[in-house]
């Protein structure tokens, strides 16, 4: 049905633009007066007012349509005295019935009665449907037609309308990330209500069960996050050990002593490591690293087990090797020319240069890159989930079994879970601070890039 | 002829396949000040910077021909470019300080080439090359605050004590004064004129004026070639070449 209707409304937005057009063009001829725009844009605006209507009502039908049949079915539906029911079930066998009459089989006879009602509404909203969005176009048009008179300045009001199309489009991601910053605060508050924020945010117990069954005493679930967030410390502090030399040192070779005929391939090659999915980093640290990592460990006499902060650390850091290398590169690479002229002309040699000149320059920068760096880090999932282990340990060991946010809010979300204990709510308290967390780094690192950037241009 | 400080022969520079300079021959005396004049782009700057290898950091840049300063050969693969740059400081056209402290932004040179053995051997240097560069005096009392800080005119003369600090012998200068406004070109002039007494100075300039009154030698430069080179005095009043009289007197340039 929905297809139609923007076979529907696509055939309504040509015919309104040919209809501008030539009606503009007539009635410029009409007056004997050139329009004040050209024709194409009094086309358009009426094309806008025929479909903008017309899309608010399709996106209305399209939300409300399902909900309001269902309610009218239900308010008629002939309740026996003394039966229970459920209104989920009862208004899935009526759906059930209605699109596919063998299933009327059997059935009594109040539920055929209401899909027969349900089939019928369905068929008046059909024709209304259709109905409204014929008439809305032309009533569009219709108003739009009016206006198309060559003193009109259909190009500013084009403009003005294009400008708020704009403005709709940048407003969509803000209200999503509004509305996910709102949905993880109420269901936090719901974990909060139930397990006390600072039993959350000091206890170094983690142990998030919960009885199954009424009167199971066995398991009393405890709550700290302590744990967590020292695991996910830890994993972030290996992984920038790999990381930030590495990143660092590629990005001095690129910008300094790289020609460009090899930085123009080596960092494209680079950013191709940030292009991997983490799924693939995850299950090659599972696989390649943390084997050797404990092979490593035992040759040392280090009790190593199969998953580890050191396997997942070691990844993650080759996986945000791209992030620092290519913008210490942009920063180095921003340092001015004049400079590396003023220090080489005093007879520095290259090395000095970069040691005394640059890289003090670009300090605050490469910085930044590496606050950008950390909360990847920490926000990374799939590596740690495969490769570092689901143990709460508070260990500062790297060869153990750690756990990190992240981990956390995949083992809390898995499964058939209902929204009602605190073992899923756990997922929106940790990701919410989760998400303070990396906010936080990235307002600082973009505060840092943005005054280096300052002091140069 | 014993006092010739550079002496450059058939030096040709190369961008890529676009040639800059066709056979530049010069002779340049110590303890003058020789000023190159010539039209935008005619290769003057190219020039000054085959002196201190400077083109050496433009990737597509082929020098060739001869330079010998102090006899020595230094277009050549052998040449000691980092002992050659102690040897011949540079001003930019921009001043261009370290984003560092006044002290560190003079102190730096005399640092990297292992120039001092103590605190105060430094601060003795880093104290007479602001002296010597006219700056001490203004800025005496914030050596701690950052080079960046100055005016212009005082940032470009700090970049002259920065030169000066390892004790070079020539001071090469590309524009010197261009970023200036007349009063620090002023105290600039005079400084090159007080400099003159211990080094070799070579100073690239757009203005006819400026290389008037602080060259004892000028040369011009037009399309990639050297047109006439001597005293300044007779350049600028009688000069051998019509290019040259053209452009002194301003019919082109």
């Amino acid at each position: 049905m929905f297809f139609w209707s923007l076979v529907l409304i696509a055939v309504g937005i040509f015919s309104s633009f040919i209809y501008g057009r030539s009606r503009i063009k007539l009635n410029s001829k009409k007056q004997g007066t050139k329009s004040k725009s050209l024709p194409n844009y009094y086309a358009q605006y009426v094309l806008m007012w025929c479909l903008f209507p017309a899309l608010i009502v399709y996106f209305s039908w399209a939300i409300f349509q399902e909900q309001i049949i269902q309610n009218i079915v239900i308010s008629n539906f002939e309740f026996i005295e003394g039966a229970v029911y459920n209104e989920g079930l009862l208004l899935a066998e009526i759906r059930n019935v209605a699109n596919n009459p063998s299933f009327a089989d059997g059935k009594s006879i109040e539920i055929i009665n209401a899909a027969s009602h349900y089939s019928s509404l369905r068929q008046i909203s059909q024709i209304s449907f259709y109905t409204s969005i014929i008439i809305i176009m032309l009533l569009g048009a219709l108003y739009a037609s009016q206006k198309l008179k060559p003193e009109f300045h259909a190009q500013h009001t084009i403009e003005k309308y294009i400008q708020y199309i704009l403005i709709f489009c940048s407003s969509v991601a803000i209200f999503t990330t509004i509305g996910i910053v709102f949905s993880l605060i109420f269901e936090s508050l719901r974990f909060f209500a139930e397990v006390s924020i600072f039993e959350f945010l000091f206890s170094t117990e983690w142990y998030p069960f919960i009885p199954i069954r009424e009167g199971q005493t066995a398991a009393e679930g405890s709550f700290g996050a302590v744990p967590i967030f020292a695991g996910t410390f830890l994993v972030m502090v290996v992984a920038m050990c790999v990381a930030v030399p590495l990143g660092l040192l590629t990005a001095i070779y690129l910008a300094e002593y790289a020609s460009q005929r090899v930085r123009k391939i080596v960092k494209p090659l680079l950013e191709i490591l940030a292009g991997i999915p983490t799924i693939v980093y995850g299950f090659f640290a599972f696989v390649s690293v943390a084997p050797f990592v404990k092979a490593f460990g035992q040759s040392i006499g280090i009790d190593a087990s199969p998953t580890s902060a050191l396997a997942a650390g070691m990844v993650m850091g080759v996986m945000i090797i791209p992030f620092i290398s290519s913008l210490s590169d942009d920063v180095i690479n921003s340092v001015p020319q004049s400079l590396r002229e003023a220090s080489l002309g005093i007879g520095a040699n290259k090395a000095e240069t970069i040691k005394k000149v640059i890289l003090p320059a670009a300090l605050p920068g490469i910085v930044g890159a590496f606050l950008l760096a950390i909360s990847r880090a920490i926000g990374e999932t799939m590596i740690v989930v495969v490769a570092a282990g689901t143990a709460p340990n508070l260990t500062g060991n790297p060869f153990e079994n750690v756990t990190t946010v992240t981990v956390q809010i995949v083992v809390a979300l898995i499964g058939d879970q209902e929204f009602d204990n605190p073992r899923t709510l756990s997922a929106f308290a940790l990701g919410l601070v989760l998400f303070v967390i990396t906010l936080l780094l990235n307002i600082i690192a973009l505060q840092i890039v943005k005054r280096y950037r300052e002091r140069y241009e | 002829m014993s006092n010739s400080k550079i002496l450059a022969n058939g030096v040709d520079v190369y961008y890529g396949s676009k040639q800059a300079l066709f056979g530049i021959s010069m002779d340049i005396k110590e303890k003058e000040v020789t000023a190159l004049i010539g039209p935008s782009g005619c290769g003057k700057s190219t020039f000054l910077r085959c002196i201190n290898r400077m083109n050496d950091l433009i990737e597509i840049c082929k020098v060739s021909g001869s330079i010998k300063v102090d006899n020595e050969e230094i277009i050549s693969e052998k040449t000691d470019v980092v002992s050659l740059r102690s040897k011949i400081g540079m001003v930019f056209q921009k001043p261009n300080p370290f984003p560092k402290s006044i002290f560190d932004n003079v102190a730096y040179g005399p640092t990297i080439h292992g120039l001092v053995d103590s605190k105060n051997e430094l601060e003795e240097i880093v104290h007479s090359s602001l002296k010597k560069a006219g700056l001490f005096d203004e800025v005496k009392d914030r050596l701690n605050e950052p080079g960046t800080s100055l005016s212009g005119g005082q940032q470009q003369r700090l970049c002259i004590a920065r030169a000066i600090a390892v004790n070079p012998e020539i001071i090469l200068m590309d524009e010197p004064c261009s970023a200036l406004d007349p009063i620090a070109t002023a105290i600039i002039e005079e400084l090159i004129d007080e400099l003159r007494l211990n080094y070799t100075i070579i100073i690239v300039t757009h203005s006819m004026q400026q290389a008037a009154r602080v060259s004892q030698k000028t040369c011009f430069f037009h399309l990639g070639e050297l047109i006439e080179t001597g005293e300044t005095n007779k350049i600028f009043t009688n000069p051998d070449n019509t290019k040259t009289q053209d452009y002194i007197t301003g019919r082109f340039g």
